[in-house]
């Protein structure tokens, strides 16, 4: 059973850190869902709503780190307390530019949404749906220090990496074809990118997870 | 790396009271190694084993092997005074002779081995001064009292008397905890540069100074060792969990 600090006050101040930073998941896998939406929906104000709410994900941000900086500065923390500190640090940056890509699909959506669509989108949504649970692992992997979980979601980063290359096959196909669908191709070659990118992002939290737990650093070894 | 001291099965009795357990453990030359643990762990114990202090008190048991370069401190023909010229000690509290000059405090030690030319005698004080960054501080007034002495100056003198009969191993029972941050600091930053000539076994109760100084720590419990090893490695992925509870803070 996980001992509590003799300071009830510090225990505080690393629950409160692991809280906004579920709540910053929480928000970024909305995001990913909400943009996602504004494309096969055709919803053009969804999708404007995604872009202002990257705001909200930048601030939380910042209060994190400032806590963690606190944390840092005034407790002088040591083992596992470290190095949960630290690697909240590096998680908020990446949960951070999950919320930046997320922000562009929403503006490539709202380019898409003023032509014809191209096709059916069948393979983004999947991609999608798979990628947001692959934030949601990773992140509770962290909460919960589960390395198990966390390795799970490594191996899961697979599925969207040969789901992005089956779209870019497909889209050659289609421009290749037919040059009038280059333009809307092109954009959403760029969504599929911005899918694979942000499940990386996923992968190098539970990357960072496996470090808290085990102490051993896997990180640039997973192919 | 050569082994300064080794502890083989240490044990140390007061009356019924069993201190030390079954310790075994080597201190590398030329390193720090800290040693940490909560009040009644047996660390102090450990270090006064180490320079034969419990020999002065009453009631006191030590077994197993304590050895300085392969040779049991502990033998039989061995001179305890001799062991403490070689091992020398500081204390919590720094403790200048009061009715002694700096100068004659740091050649204190010295003179016991017999006497010393006044020439040598003025050598040694200075450099065993300057080593302690104290020479500048004190040169004018080498025979005021060690009184006149701030806390920090004060410990820094003691070391400078340890060093003057040029021990092999330094052993310090929490040197800085009587010290206010700045000198804790000076000191800290002298312990870095002993290293380089002395072996250092630092006793602390101040978990950040033993991250800081050391190179190795070593964390007792209840008069057992429990873990020792690299101190950078020990505070921050700690091989034993009742280590990382007591280095996080979660020791009730």
């Amino acid at each position: 059973m996980e001992r509590e600090h003799v300071s009830r006050q510090y225990d505080a101040e690393l629950n409160d850190i692991r809280e906004h930073l579920l709540e910053m998941g929480g928000k970024v896998e909305m995001m990913i869902s909400d943009a996602m939406k504004s494309l096969v929906d055709r919803d053009t104000q969804l999708a404007d709503r995604t872009i202002a709410f990257d705001h909200e994900i930048n601030h939380l941000e910042v209060a994190i780190d400032e806590k963690c900086l606190q944390v840092l500065a005034t407790r002088q923390p040591a083992g596992r307390d470290l190095r949960f500190l630290t690697l909240a640090l590096k998680i908020v940056t990446d949960l951070e530019r999950i919320g930046d890509q997320c922000a562009a699909i929403a503006k490539r959506a709202r380019e898409l949404n003023l032509d014809p669509p191209l096709k059916p989108y069948i393979d983004l949504p999947r991609m999608a749906t798979w990628t947001c649970v692959m934030v949601k692992e990773a992140l509770d992997a962290f909460v919960r220090g589960d390395a198990d979980l966390a390795v799970k979601v490594c191996e899961d980063d697979q599925f969207v990496d040969d789901l992005n290359e089956q779209i870019q096959r497909e889209l050659l196909t289609f421009m290749m074809e037919d040059p009038g669908t280059i333009s809307r191709a092109i954009k959403i070659n760029y969504i599929s990118k911005c899918l694979e990118r942000i499940a990386d992002h996923a992968t190098n939290v539970a990357e960072m997870v496996i470090f808290m737990v085990k102490g051993k650093d896997i990180r640039h070894t997973i192919a | 790396m050569t082994t300064k001291v080794q502890l083989d099965n240490l044990n140390v009795h007061f009356g019924a009271t069993h201190a030390v357990k079954n310790v075994t453990m080597g201190f590398r030359a030329n390193t720090v190694t800290a040693i940490i643990g909560p009040s009644g762990c047996g660390k102090s114990t450990v270090l006064r084993s180490i320079n034969r202090m419990h020999d002065l008190t009453p009631g006191a048991r030590v077994t197993g092997k304590t050895l300085l370069d392969d040779s049991d401190i502990y033998g039989k023909d061995v001179d305890p005074v001799a062991i403490r010229r070689r091992i020398g000690m500081v204390f919590q509290k720094p403790n200048p002779f009061p009715a002694m000059s700096i100068h004659d405090n740091v050649i204190a030690g010295y003179k016991l081995n017999g006497r010393v030319k006044r020439d040598e005698a003025d050598e040694i004080v200075e450099s065993s001064l300057r080593r302690v960054a104290l020479w500048d501080e004190v040169k004018d007034r080498l025979r005021q009292s060690a009184m006149d002495l701030s806390g920090g100056q004060q410990q820094r003198l003691c070391i400078a008397r340890t060093i003057a009969v040029r021990p092999d191993v330094i052993l310090m029972d929490e040197p800085c905890s009587a010290l206010d941050p700045i000198a804790t600091m000076k000191i800290e930053e002298l312990i870095d540069e002993l290293k380089e000539q002395y072996t250092v076994i630092i006793v602390t109760h101040n978990m950040q100074q033993a991250a800081r100084v050391s190179d190795v720590t070593a964390f007792f419990y209840l008069g057992e060792l429990v873990e020792c090893g690299d101190t950078k490695k020990l505070f921050t992925n700690p091989d034993n969990r009742q280590t990382e509870d007591y280095i996080t803070g979660r020791f009730g």
